[in-house]
């Protein structure tokens, strides 16, 4: 039989390329002081939030009796509410998240993939559901959703730029949008807009590189997108500086109009800076009640 | 000329080309630099921009100007230009003849000769002549070559010692080739007979132009010494303006270093073309003085090597008769005064007071008895190196000296009474002497009858005496007989020093018999009857620049030659001996007079051209290289690229560094922080990274054993690597590894003497004994021939190894034979009573041999697992531990040496010690 051993190499290649992602993803994460992540009133759930007298209409098995025993009235003992919420993660795949300007930094993909998958650690451990937009990993607990999001997110796609994925969104929940932006504008307006109309609120995070920053480049030169798809020439690349930071401002400008008319949160982020910061913020943002 | 300046071209139709520069500058202006092809996913945000500014479409003006320089600089460069070009004249012939003198003369310029020769062949060479170089003084066959041919082989012609001679000079004017050729004639302007005959010659076959430089020749006439003084003189061929010579004496001072002993200052009137000075040095000085020269002019002419001539023995007369008080003429010495006085220092005076100032010479004329003080003084001195000459006489006749038994200060024993022959008393006529056997120092001299014996003291036919006489009687009788005593020697004339007994002090002959003893010293007469039938040996000979070198590999010159002949190949002037006489032979001699060359009428005579033609191409090329290496980097600035260049010119400079020296110096910190094993790469990558795995192993075995704590292993090449870094070295044998080479053996042994040890493994312990029976085995028996290697033994059970760390019985591999050879042990070594081992205190094993495959059993991958398996299950692992033992126990053998041996003192030391 061949197919055993075959299968078990090809399994342990894939499993090769998970502890790393996961690893540095767990690192990152342990970083992140957690916090009670309750919802600050009382409710269902595990943790004691306080006791308070008995009110008609209480049933008598919601009685402590442990605590009224030790005065005159009688006490319930409430517990915080906690309520699992799920939080929808896009991870752009495409071609334009695998440039870097240095060679040995990290590409925006994996910056994006390890602030994500972090940020997954984290909403788990503090009990959410996470789940990748779409259809093909829906929002789940425990740790081993951990795993299946460290598969899931491992995925390159080969078009140039991605666009988020706003089908399938559960009502109320969560996002996280986590790209460069640089690709066709419209297709972002469009899945925000949809998903606000089924009141989900959450965060579009820009990754971007230094370079794409900065717009390092002199002489003549031809660009070329990541697959070769658009390409542009210049004579005098260095001429083309202000004008393509004006752009990218403009981009950006766009991108926090839209979020603040839907009512999610604009972050970015350089792949130079610190991985940390960036999941700071990311965990707060995601934390900011509505 | 071109512009009045003094450039030519070698083929100036390749300018033509420069006209092609506008076209090219049309085409380069047209091409814009290539565009970079960048990835870059903020193309999005580029999409519709358009460039405001499109100068760059087109190459910079300044760009163009340098390509154009730079082909331009290619162009002149490739059409061959040269600086001072020799206008050639009309009518060359295709054929050049340059004759060279290269005597002692031409030295002094050499270099500026060899010149001007080679600018002559670099003229010739482009005007597509043929060319023969004839150096007269050493002379060969003429033969027309190619001027490349020649100028290859200029460097060997060098200046010879001597003039050429007349012979040459004819030979070549009856050999010249038939046809037309030109000639230039570098002369030393010395003259020369036939000169004029071969210019004749010459001029008939083409143009002849004499080039000479003679004016500045000096020729130094060996020193004569006068009344205590040296007279130097210093002669050059020409008279003309004044000048100053210096003159230094070399020789060896106390310390035997060689220096610069005196200085003197010798000024050539203007009209004069001899110039002398006279320098008076004390007696010490002037015998150390080895050569006189002449500063700074660096011909054999101008150096004077001095020999005995300078050197005044000191000579002790002693006579034991003094009482003959007026009757000088009967006087024991008054002969030998007479003889020695004009060229040596004659000390006289009692014996005692003579000996301490160590005279070379001690005559005894007539002297019987010495004080015994005296005798035994006397005879340190002659054992010590001194000559004793003793004369005989009626005092010597009528003692009992040497009569019985020898003398130490007789080189024979005497009969009583000596006998007296032709007298008015005795039968027959007074004796005269025969001719001189070959083999005396004597021989070669001729004997005249004149000279007479009439009674001499008589030798006792002993088995020694045929072989101690040098001179004798018609009759046979021994006249002089000689002894050698310690380093010294004895000799002793059979008949009195004045002319009682015999005519021979009253003869010439007596003289020449005692320059032939070296008892004279000056050997100004240098005269035929000397140096008959006499060889002398080359000691120090001169080259042409003057300098001394060896000369002992020459063969021997005769004495007339050496006095008489003209200086040539197989008479170089030098320093020769003879026994112990040593004589000088300069280039000049006394009478030499320095006469300027003649030439005939119409022949032109020039100095030394100065300024040789140049050929510049070379740096037109060079310029135009740099030109285009200025064009890489402007090209990459105009293109944006220079970034990337400049990070790969620094790269390119990194390397260029002497970066492997730094390697070195790094790795050899890097190497020595910690204890590192090594290995001897074999060039089998398999056995090499098995070996690396082995020794990684080993040393993490160590690391969580024991304190010693090493590195990662490292891969010695013993060609390139320093082995002194590495305690031990484990060397797999493989049959097809190369043999290291000699230098490489040194560094081993060095390695091995110095205290390193290799484990040499032949990995073969499964199929193969030790020994010559595997393949492993014979090579290894090849590779470790040239080491230092000592006598070997099976590892003793109670060697050092057993018990440096583990106890151990036997040292496993992967294969486990017991062959495990080491450095035997001393022969005397024994055990003594109540002691376990042996008393084996010194040294640590150089080798250690064997054939199980240790690294096998010890290699291990990264993460601490075995890479090849060992023997079967438990057993198998039993044998992997064992491994790992012998090699901690092998590495704590190495770093502390016979440590663990010295314990078996201890019982002793505390049994001492009353514990």
């Amino acid at each position: 039989m061949n197919t055993a051993p075959n299968l078990r190499t090809r399994a342990e290649t894939e499993a090769a390329r998970l502890p790393p992602l996961l690893a540095r993803a767990e690192h990152l994460a342990g970083t992140v002081l957690l916090g009670e992540h309750g919802r600050r009133r009382a409710g269902l759930g595990d943790d004691f939030w306080q006791y308070r007298p008995v009110q008609p209409g209480d049933s008598r098995r919601l009685i402590d009796w442990r605590r009224s025993a030790k005065s005159d009235q009688q006490f319930i003992r409430q517990r915080e509410w906690q309520v699992a919420q799920s939080v929808m993660l896009w991870v752009d795949q495409s071609a334009s998240m695998r440039f870097t300007s240095d060679k040995d930094g990290a590409t925006k993909a994996d910056r994006a993939r390890v602030l994500a998958l972090s940020l997954s650690i984290l909403l788990i451990r503090a009990g959410e559901r996470v789940g990748l937009s779409g259809s093909s990993l829906p929002p789940r607990r425990g740790e081993a959703q951990i795993l299946r999001l460290t598969e899931m997110l491992q995925s390159d796609e080969a078009e140039d730029y991605g666009a988020p994925e706003a089908r399938a969104m559960l009502p109320h929940a969560r996002a996280v949008f986590v790209s460069d932006f640089l690709g066709d504008f419209e297709a972002v307006e469009a899945a925000l807009y949809k998903a606000a109309d089924r009141d989900v609120r959450g965060v579009v995070y820009q990754v971007l590189d230094p370079a794409e920053e900065s717009f390092p480049f002199q002489g003549r030169a031809i660009f070329e997108s990541m697959g070769g798809s658009v390409s542009h020439e210049t004579r005098k690349a260095s001429d083309l500086k202000t004008r393509y930071l004006d752009r990218l401002a403009e981009r950006r400008d766009q991108l926090q109009h839209l979020c603040r008319v839907t009512g999610w949160q604009f972050g970015h982020h350089d792949t130079a800076k610190s991985a940390q910061a960036a999941l700071l913020w990311l965990y707060r943002a995601m934390e900011r009640r509505q | 000329m071109i512009f009045g300046f003094p450039i030519g071209f070698a083929a100036p139709w390749v300018l033509l080309a420069l006209v092609a520069l506008p076209i090219l500058w049309i085409i380069l202006r047209a091409i814009p630099p290539a565009p970079i092809r960048r990835r870059f996913p903020g193309v999005a945000l580029l999409l519709g921009l358009q460039d405001e500014d499109t100068v760059t479409d087109r190459t910079p003006w300044w760009l163009l100007l340098l390509r154009a320089i730079a082909i331009a600089a290619v162009i002149v460069g490739l059409a061959g230009p040269i600086l001072n070009p020799t206008e050639r004249p009309e009518g060359q012939a295709d054929r050049l003849l340059v004759i060279l003198d290269g005597s002692w003369a031409t030295a002094g310029n050499w270099p500026r000769q060899m010149a001007m020769v080679e600018g002559l062949l670099d003229e010739a060479d482009r005007a597509g002549q043929q060319v023969a170089i004839v150096n007269l003084s050493d002379p060969a066959a003429l033969a027309f070559q190619e001027a490349a041919i020649w100028k290859a082989r200029l460097p060997g012609v060098s200046p010879m010692p001597w003039q050429p001679s007349s012979d040459t000079l004819q030979r070549l004017a009856s050999v010249l080739e038939q046809g037309a050729f030109d000639t230039v004639w570098v002369a030393d302007g010395l003259a020369l007979e036939g000169r004029s005959t071969l210019a004749d010659v010459l001029s008939d076959r083409g143009v002849l132009r004499v080039i000479e430089d003679g004016a500045g020749t000096l020729g130094m006439l060996p020193p004569v010494y006068e009344d205590g003084r040296l007279l130097l003189r210093v002669q050059r061929p020409v008279a003309g303006i004044a000048r100053d010579v210096e003159i230094q004496a070399h020789g060896l001072d106390p310390s035997g270093a060689a220096r610069v002993l005196a200085t003197m200052s010798l000024t050539f009137e203007a009209d004069a073309t001899e110039a002398e000075a006279e320098i008076a040095l004390p007696a010490e000085l002037r015998a150390r003085i080895s050569r006189f020269e002449i500063a700074s002019a660096g011909t054999a002419g101008a150096v004077s090597l001095s020999d005995d001539r300078l050197q005044r023995r000191e000579i002790a007369l002693i006579a034991g008769r003094e009482d003959r008080e007026g009757l000088q003429l009967l006087s024991p010495l008054h002969y030998l005064r007479q003889a020695l006085v004009p060229n040596a220092e004659v000390l006289e005076g009692a014996l005692g007071d003579v000996l301490p100032a160590n005279p070379d010479v001690v005559v005894l004329a007539d002297v019987a008895a010495l004080a015994p003080g005296n005798e035994a003084a006397l005879i340190e001195w002659v054992e010590a190196g001194g000559l004793l000459v003793r004369f005989a006489g009626p005092k010597v006749a009528a003692s009992g000296l040497g009569r019985s038994e020898e003398h130490p200060l007789m080189p024979v024993r005497l009969r009583a009474g000596g006998r007296s022959v032709g007298g008015a008393m005795s039968w027959g006529e007074p004796k005269t002497l025969a001719p001189f056997a070959e083999g005396s120092p004597f021989f070669g001299l001729s004997v005249s009858d004149e000279v007479r014996v009439s009674a001499q003291v008589v030798a006792q036919p002993d088995p020694t005496l045929a072989s101690r006489v040098v001179a004798e009687l018609v009759d046979g009788t021994p006249l002089v007989t000689r002894k050698a005593l310690g380093q010294g020697q004895v000799v002793l004339f059979h008949v009195t020093a004045n002319a009682e007994w015999s005519g021979l002090p009253l003869s010439g002959l007596f003289v020449q018999m005692l320059d032939r003893l070296a008892i004279l010293s000056a050997t100004d007469a240098e005269d035929e009857t000397r140096m008959a039938g006499t060889i002398w040996q080359p000691v120090r000979v001169l080259d042409g620049l003057g300098r001394l070198s060896d000369g002992q590999t020459l063969p021997g010159v005769t004495g007339e030659d050496l006095t008489s002949a003209p200086l040539s190949e197989n008479l170089r002037p030098g320093l020769y001996r003879d026994d112990a006489r040593l004589l000088a032979r300069n280039v000049l001699r006394d009478g030499d007079v320095l006469e300027p060359a003649s030439w005939p009428i119409g022949v032109s005579v020039e100095g030394l051209a100065v300024t040789p033609a140049k050929d510049l191409s070379g740096w037109f090329l060079a310029a135009a290289l740099i030109l285009l290496a200025a064009d890489v980097l402007a090209s990459l600035l105009v293109s944006g690229r220079l970034w990337g260049a400049r990070v790969a010119t620094v790269v390119l400079l990194a390397a260029m560094l002497p970066q492997s020296l730094e390697a070195q110096d790094t790795r050899a910190i890097s190497d020595t922080r910690e204890v590192v094993l090594g290995h001897v790469l074999t060039g089998d990558k398999a056995v090499d990274d098995l070996a690396h795995a082995g020794l990684l192993g080993l040393s993490e075995t160590l690391y969580f054993r024991t304190s010693v704590e090493p590195d990662e292993p490292a891969a010695v090449d013993l060609e390139t690597d320093t082995l002194g870094l590495y305690p031990m070295l484990y060397w797999p044998i493989t049959p097809l590894q190369p043999t290291p080479s000699a230098e490489a053996y040194a560094k081993l042994n060095t390695y091995l003497r110095s205290g390193g040890m290799i484990l040499f493994d032949t990995r073969d312990a499964d199929v193969a004994r030790y020994g010559a029976s595997s393949p492993n085995g014979r090579k290894l028996q090849r590779l470790a021939a040239p080491l230092d290697i000592p006598g070997l033994e099976v590892v003793p059970q109670d060697h050092v190894l057993t018990r440096t760390f583990y106890l151990l019985q036997d040292f496993p591999g992967r294969y486990e034979s017991r062959d495990v050879w080491v450095e035997a042990a001393p022969a005397d070594a024994e055990l003594v009573e109540g002691m376990p081992f042996r008393n084996l205190n010194d040294g640590v094993t150089p080798v250690i041999i064997g054939g199980n495959d240790w690294a096998a059993a010890w290699a291990m991958d990264r993460r601490g697992n075995a890479l090849l398996p060992v023997g079967r299950g438990r057993a198998g692992e039993r044998q992997r531990e064992l491994a790992y033992r012998f090699g901690v126990n092998l590495v704590i053998h190495v770093l502390t040496g016979n440590y663990k041996s010295d314990q078996v003192h201890v019982p002793a030391l505390l049994d001492r010690l009353g514990q």
